[in-house]
């Protein structure tokens, strides 16, 4: 496994920071997007994640990761957030949380599920659900920096107002002839849904990604069955494992 | 900081907790069982697996699945603990001690102070030799009395419970003993050289 880069300082702690809530987007009826004004703020790289903490009256406290949506360019840092129905700190995160507030958070964390635009090879993006998150700050970048790598997005929702970033998504792929963005909605469709329905499966893999000769950088996000079965597809297609990033979430 | 903000609204669970003593500062219990690899997971049939015990690039063991099933097995029941924070308390394990290891070898004590763990995929984590003798690391073959799934690591994942998850390796191949503590997969990525949750050592520098 090769490392492309890390913005981790050896040997220096990952100090908790104050985070202020400077705007909320809604992303989905269950999704939303934190804008955070982290004013000690040393940058990152995209793909990576940061841990955030909450603080009860009592003092009790709860830590939890989420990734980061924005890319390095961006001053504030976007983190986008799925309400998990029991969660602890979601549901706080989605429902409760407004402009002003504040939170502490420490980051970035992760040197592996990263590409930034150095990188060479074509991009192949596969995501579930909301597993969209690092990768979104990945084709964020490659916009903001006008690279023109081929790079491919295959994202799976249940249905279309699930779909997060959805308008921003199909802007990008129109205004740039070398991304491909590929929706697939597995419980629900519109009438006149004209892309692909279901899950994910191993031909329109085989159809959708750049060829394993094209030696493609691949990472691929979303439920740990999701992740489980798309990398196992992309083994049997002939990727090389090592070419495989993977994140999973969710028990 | 100097104090954390406190987050009106966002509700106490603190009567809801294990005591202090079981749960790890900043960790909070699952029922489920989450997976966490940084790659797709290696399928390995038991019948072409093999286990080496290794000192630098010589060779002190090397078992087949059925000589490796066949070696001393302990059961213990442990809580563990993800550095993602979750902890699974009282999960039952059952494999080789690394101490029945070191005597199948016939090794009265340990070759050097650190071994390094090879796995399918290329991921490697390191451990002190301290951290694996008496009893607290294995390499286990079964959870909760079946063989330990791919996805959790199976056919054979490390086992040392009381460091972060990340410790225990999924599908081991190799463990090799190094005079000095070098950096593993993770390590090399800013989580902790060490990664003992009671400390909250998650990453470089805590």
């Amino acid at each position: 496994m090769t490392v492309i880069e890390t913005a981790a300082m050896p040997g220096r702690r990952l100090e908790w920071q104050l985070a202020e809530v400077r705007d909320i987007g809604v992303e989905t009826p269950r999704v939303k997007s934190l804008l955070l004004h982290v004013a000690t703020w040393q940058g990152h790289l995209p793909g990576q994640h940061v841990d955030i903490r909450l603080t009860a009256e009592d003092g009790y406290q709860a830590q939890r990761s989420y990734s980061i949506a924005s890319p390095p360019e961006d001053e504030l840092v976007t983190l986008t957030v799925e309400r998990v129905d029991n969660g602890e700190v979601s549901p706080y995160l989605v429902g409760d949380l407004r402009a002003g507030d504040r939170f502490e958070l420490r980051g970035p964390i992760g040197g592996y599920f990263v590409w930034t635009v150095a990188t060479r090879g074509p991009l192949c993006l596969v995501a579930g659900g909301s597993g969209i998150v690092p990768l979104m700050a990945m084709l964020r970048h490659r916009a903001r920096r006008n690279v023109r790598a081929p790079a491919m997005l295959l994202y799976s929702s249940r249905s279309l107002e699930d779909v997060i970033y959805r308008e921003e998504l199909d802007a990008m792929a129109r205004r740039d002839a070398d991304l491909r963005v590929v929706n697939t909605l597995t419980r629900k469709w519109p009438t006149r849904w004209k892309r692909y329905r279901g899950r994910i499966h191993k031909s329109l893999l085989a159809e959708a990604c750049f060829p394993p000769e094209q030696n493609p950088k691949i990472f691929v996000c979303g439920p740990t069955r999701f992740v489980e079965d798309v990398s196992g597809l992309l083994v049997e297609l002939g990727h090389d494992p090592l070419t495989i990033k993977t994140e999973r979430f969710g028990p | 900081m100097d104090k954390a903000p406190v987050s009106r609204g966002f509700r106490s669970r603190q009567a809801e907790q294990p005591t202090k003593d079981r749960l790890p500062p900043g960790q909070y219990v699952t029922m489920g069982f989450p997976v966490l690899s940084a790659g797709p997971t290696p399928q390995i049939k038991v019948e072409s697996w093999n286990f080496a015990l290794q000192f630098g690039g010589s060779l002190l063991g090397k078992w087949d699945w059925a000589e490796f099933e066949a070696l001393p097995q302990t059961t213990i029941t442990t809580d563990i603990h993800c550095v993602t924070k979750w902890s699974k308390l009282d999960t039952t394990w059952q494999g080789v001690t690394f101490d029945d290891l070191l005597k199948a070898v016939g090794l009265a004590k340990p070759r050097a102070r650190y071994i390094i763990a090879h796995c399918d995929g290329g991921y490697t984590t390191n451990v002190p030799v301290a951290d694996l003798v008496d009893g607290q690391g294995m390499v286990a073959t079964r959870f909760e009395g079946l063989p330990i799934l791919p996805a959790h690591g199976g056919p054979a994942r490390l086992l040392v419970p009381h460091l972060y998850f990340w410790k225990s390796a999924k599908w081991v191949r190799r463990l090799r003993f190094m005079e000095m503590d070098e950096p593993g997969f993770w390590e090399s990525l800013g989580y902790h050289i060490y990664g003992d949750p009671w400390k909250e050592q998650r990453y470089d520098g805590d």
